[in-house]
């Protein structure tokens, strides 16, 4: 069974001067387990496709199913409680909250989320910590951190709830060249140990070379699904 | 909760000084509140307690009709023995009363045998007095000793009196009335105390005992004026009035109490009035504070509840996170203002306030109620909640997508 399934999916803004067709009638499946790449020109509808899979919006028309949920369906208290069972978020700007440590940014959806108890909480955030590199940094505010540390952060916290799929918007656009490169082979390794599926949306030719399918998308519609060799 | 509480006091502290601005607005109203109302309240307790304990008692009960003329002292308006013996019977069923003194009011002309001048008298047995009135005692500035104040025989002049005439303990003097038939008396009287002066009416009276007062006014068998009763607390006043009232309305006895008889009441409900608007204010500090900087904490951190949206956080957390924040809020302000407030009212304590009633000095030693603090207290931590309502609503229903957009 498919991890996502989407069918006709289309998304359109109205504005006060005209109707902008975000995306167009797409549709695809990605199986549990993919790694996977939606790449395309800015404006072509990558962030509106993760915004809708994430269940931040909702889709004009189509069908959208993850993890056999119709999420086009969801409240906004359900997609809130569907967002923290199933999936994991990656930003650009790496969005961790700025009064809380590198431990407890990783903690905080077991806290808030999931209200994990104290012992499972450590456990799990310390395994994520030194399994992305930075357990020595986990005291340090996000201030302290640099910008790679920061999104290896961001990636534990993504992955300590054990989501099926992890959404992660260009996170490597705020990276330098060598930072970028460890952070997509950080994600490539989690993907392996953890069978998390991830997909991204970006441009970065360093991710497109890593992934396992690129979907591309011009102007709203899905125009080539391109899928790797298996390595 | 812990978690909650965790997040809010970092995210206060993050922006340490307008956090700490607000919480010094809070604690000053708290602390203004708590020394207006220990100020007030103790000068509105120290009156009230003049007034009762000196000479009025806490509660009166005449024949019905005795207090719409009182300004005359009227002597045909008085409780026969009858009457007296039946009040005496209600107030000994209450065990709220704690003393009564039955008293003859009357106006006579006061002489020292070079001037004379008109003078309001009570004839009163001393005992029954200073336990209806135990402050009266300490009144009487100048005597020849306690044992003979207020014995038959003897006067306790009123201080203004006595100055203007230059009376002294032990001089002798004249006190002369008419009786209800007509006929005028008089009795020669020694001074055995010089009566301070107290606020209000009845304040600046002369004091003798019951038994002349009889004498005087040459009545056949003893009358009473009035019988001033005590109770043993200030609350307890309107419920004892009540139910005297139910059970001597048939006599046709009334019964009025301190706050009917002294204009100092309506001073007090004005001082209440002052409190309840004081109390007013500090609640639009509060609330425009925290108000303030709640819109401002959430406008500041739109990408952090984007965020902490997208990640699953449910609204109702997102609610409780800035509902607590704000309660933090006050409850820092509220124990910053408590602290400070009683350490002011403490140090006035110490200091004394020098208070002028009437013809009275006082020092008012303010103290506050711990009921007080604790309302203050209190009220600014609801006012600060729901001062947050809405800004943490707000916060709680923002659309994780735009949330994240903003910049």
């Amino acid at each position: 069974m498919s991890l996502i399934v989407a069918r006709e999916v289309s998304k359109s803004y109205a504005t006060e001067a005209v109707e902008v067709h975000a995306l167009r009638g797409v549709s695809f499946d990605v199986e549990a387990g993919s790694f996977l790449a939606f790449v395309g020109p800015s404006g072509s509808g990558k962030t509106t496709l993760l915004n809708l899979i994430g269940c931040l919006d909702k889709p004009t028309s189509g069908r959208l199913e993850v993890a056999g949920v119709d999420v086009t369906r969801l409240t906004r208290q359900q997609a809130a409680a569907f967002r923290g069972e199933h999936l994991g978020f990656v930003f650009q700007s790496f969005n961790l909250i700025p009064v809380l440590t590198a431990f407890e940014n990783v903690e905080y959806p077991l806290v808030m989320v999931r209200n994990r108890p104290v012992h499972e909480r450590r456990t799990r955030v310390l395994e994520l910590l030194d399994a992305v590199g930075i357990a020595d940094q986990r005291d340090k505010l996000p201030e302290q951190l640099s910008g790679g540390q920061k999104q290896r952060v961001a990636i534990a916290r993504a992955l300590v709830t054990q989501p099926e799929l992890v959404l992660a918007d260009e996170p490597t656009a705020n990276l330098d060249y060598a930072t970028a490169t460890m952070i997509i082979a950080l994600m490539k390794t989690m993907k392996q140990e953890l069978n998390t599926t991830f997909l991204f949306s970006t441009h970065d030719t360093r991710i497109i070379g890593e992934v396992e399918i690129i979907y591309t998308l011009e102007d709203g519609q899905l125009v080539g699904a391109e899928k790797e060799k298996p390595q | 909760m812990r978690n909650l509480g965790k997040i809010a006091l970092r995210n206060l502290r993050r922006y340490t000084r307008r956090s700490l601005l607000t919480i010094s607005l809070i604690a000053f109203g708290v602390m203004f509140v708590l020394i207006f109302v220990a100020v007030t309240g103790s000068f509105k307790h120290l009156i009230t307690t003049q007034i009762t304990d000196s000479y009025l008692g806490s509660l009166q009960i005449h024949r019905r009709g005795y207090v719409a003329s009182i300004e005359t002292l009227p002597v045909n308006l008085n409780l026969t023995a009858t009457e007296v013996t039946t009040v005496e019977a209600a107030l000994v069923a209450i065990p709220e009363v704690e003393a009564s003194s039955q008293r003859i009011k009357f106006g006579g002309l006061f002489s020292n045998f070079v001037e004379t001048t008109n003078i309001r008298i009570n004839g009163v047995e001393p005992a029954a007095e200073f336990a209806t009135c135990p402050q009266m005692a300490a009144r009487i500035v100048q005597r020849d000793n306690s044992a003979r104040a207020l014995q038959p025989g003897t006067i306790l002049v009123p201080a203004l009196l006595a100055r203007g005439f230059g009376t002294k303990v032990g001089d002798t003097v004249v006190v002369v009335a008419t009786n209800k038939d007509g006929s005028v008396n008089g009795k020669t009287l020694v001074v055995s105390g010089i009566l301070e002066s107290a606020t209000g009416p009845g304040g600046r009276d002369g004091y003798i005992h019951i038994d002349d007062a009889v004498e005087i006014l040459r009545m056949p068998a003893k009358e009473v004026s009035e019988i001033a009763v005590r109770v043993r607390s200030l609350a307890q006043v309107d419920r004892v009035a009540e139910r005297l009232r139910e059970k001597l309305g048939p006599v046709g006895a009334e019964v009025h109490t301190w706050e009917q008889l002294s204009p100092f009441a309506n001073i007090a409900k004005m001082i209440d009035v002052m409190t309840f608007f004081i109390r007013l204010m500090l609640i639009a500090v509060v609330l425009i504070s925290i108000l303030n900087v709640m819109i401002m904490a959430v406008y500041e951190r739109v990408r952090e509840i984007g965020t902490i949206a997208a990640i699953g956080t449910l609204p109702r957390k997102i609610l409780s996170l800035f509902l607590v924040e704000g309660l933090f809020l006050g409850m820092a302000g509220a124990a910053v203002g408590v602290l400070a407030g009683l350490g002011m009212i403490f140090v006035l304590h110490l200091v004394k306030l020098p208070v002028t009633m009437g013809q009275a000095n006082y020092l008012l030693a303010p103290t506050v109620e711990p009921l007080e603090v604790l309302i203050a207290a209190l009220m600014v931590v609801v006012i600060s909640i729901l001062a947050s309502v809405q800004p943490a609503y707000k916060a709680s229903r923002m659309e994780p997508i735009e949330a994240l957009r903003h910049v």
